[in-house]
């Protein structure tokens, strides 16, 4: 215990000797990053599931939802899509839910594969709520 | 969500107040305005691809088919036809993606007109060089030049890297 203790302000004394040496600059592993708790992927799904989830959302919410999630640099899971498709059901919007497919397809970009696997994901739900896809109704082509 | 129709504003302000808040109709401003005013207090509809849900609906009057469409559209949606899920998307959405992302043939406009711009600048050009410059100096006729040049391999004009440098002196011709 007591040596320990020694050990520890021995450590401290040579930090503080590094410091003094180095001047202005900063010791080596040191750089100027946020302390800022980074979300985890999971953390983030799990927000914006519970987001949708809200029994009550109206239709404001449900737009201001969808648009900042397309406006994020990534292709929303499919989980939280299948929420946000639960909640145009509860606001009786087929069309959102319809839309919100068309603007997931294009968020994919030039990964063809994403898109497919998502409606993949999501049939079970498209097919209890009766959410016919854009190919479904032939909107995918001109 | 609070509608404030012009209609119902009627009774609050005056009757100019109330035109003002129309987007269509007789204007009450001062001078004569063109294009159509958009009303920029009001909701706005938009086909965005970054923006997939706007503010309003495409169509928002409805007639009595599209209202009772919307009632069937509260119950189960797998009681709805194809035809009626695309009705419900075209009432509430102008362009699909698809529809939205469509290449134009503006491409075409713009290289035409840059070259019909050239070739009209060519014109002004050549009409120019025809009607405009005064004749050219007497230094430019082909037997000055001759001199010309014979006066500057005489002189050793540039003899190590330059221009008297490329003149063979024994065999009197271009190296």
């Amino acid at each position: 215990m007591h040596c320990g203790k020694y050990i520890k302000s021995q450590t401290v004394k040579l930090c503080i000797v590094v410091l003094h040496i180095d001047g202005i600059r900063s010791p080596l592993a040191s750089r100027c990053y946020s302390h800022a708790k980074v979300e985890t992927d999971e953390e983030f799904d799990a927000r914006w599931v519970t987001y949708f989830s809200k029994p009550d959302i109206d239709a404001w919410e449900l737009k201001k939802g969808m648009n900042t999630l397309i406006g994020y640099d990534l292709v929303p899971e499919a989980k939280i899509l299948d929420s946000a498709l639960r909640a145009c059901r509860r606001l009786n919007d087929l069309a959102s839910a319809i839309r919100i497919l068309e603007a997931v397809k294009d968020k994919s970009g030039p990964h063809k594969d994403i898109y497919p696997y998502l409606i993949q994901e999501l049939q079970p739900t498209l097919i209890e709520l009766g959410i016919s896809t854009p190919e479904d109704l032939g909107m995918d082509k001109l | 969500m609070l509608h404030l129709t012009a209609g119902r504003v009627g009774g609050l302000f005056s009757r100019r107040a109330v035109v003002g808040l129309t987007n269509s109709g007789a204007r009450m401003s001062s001078h004569h305005e063109v294009s159509d005013q958009v009303d920029m207090s009001q909701p706005m509809y938009w086909d965005r691809l970054d923006t997939p849900l706007p503010d309003r609906a495409w169509i928002d009057v409805l007639d009595s088919k599209d209202k009772s469409l919307k009632q069937k559209e509260k119950g189960p949606w797998t009681a709805l036809s194809k035809e009626e899920k695309i009705a419900l998307y075209r009432l509430k959405f102008n362009h699909t993606y698809p529809e939205m992302k469509k290449p134009s043939h503006e491409w075409k406009t713009v290289i035409g007109g840059m070259f019909i711009f050239f070739g009209i600048t060519g014109l002004v050009v050549f009409w120019q060089g025809h009607y405009v410059y005064p004749p050219q100096p007497h230094t430019f006729g082909e037997e000055w030049q001759a001199k010309q040049i014979q006066r500057m391999l005489d002189m050793r004009v540039n003899p190590i890297e330059g221009f008297s440098a490329k003149w063979d002196y024994k065999n009197k011709q271009w190296k």
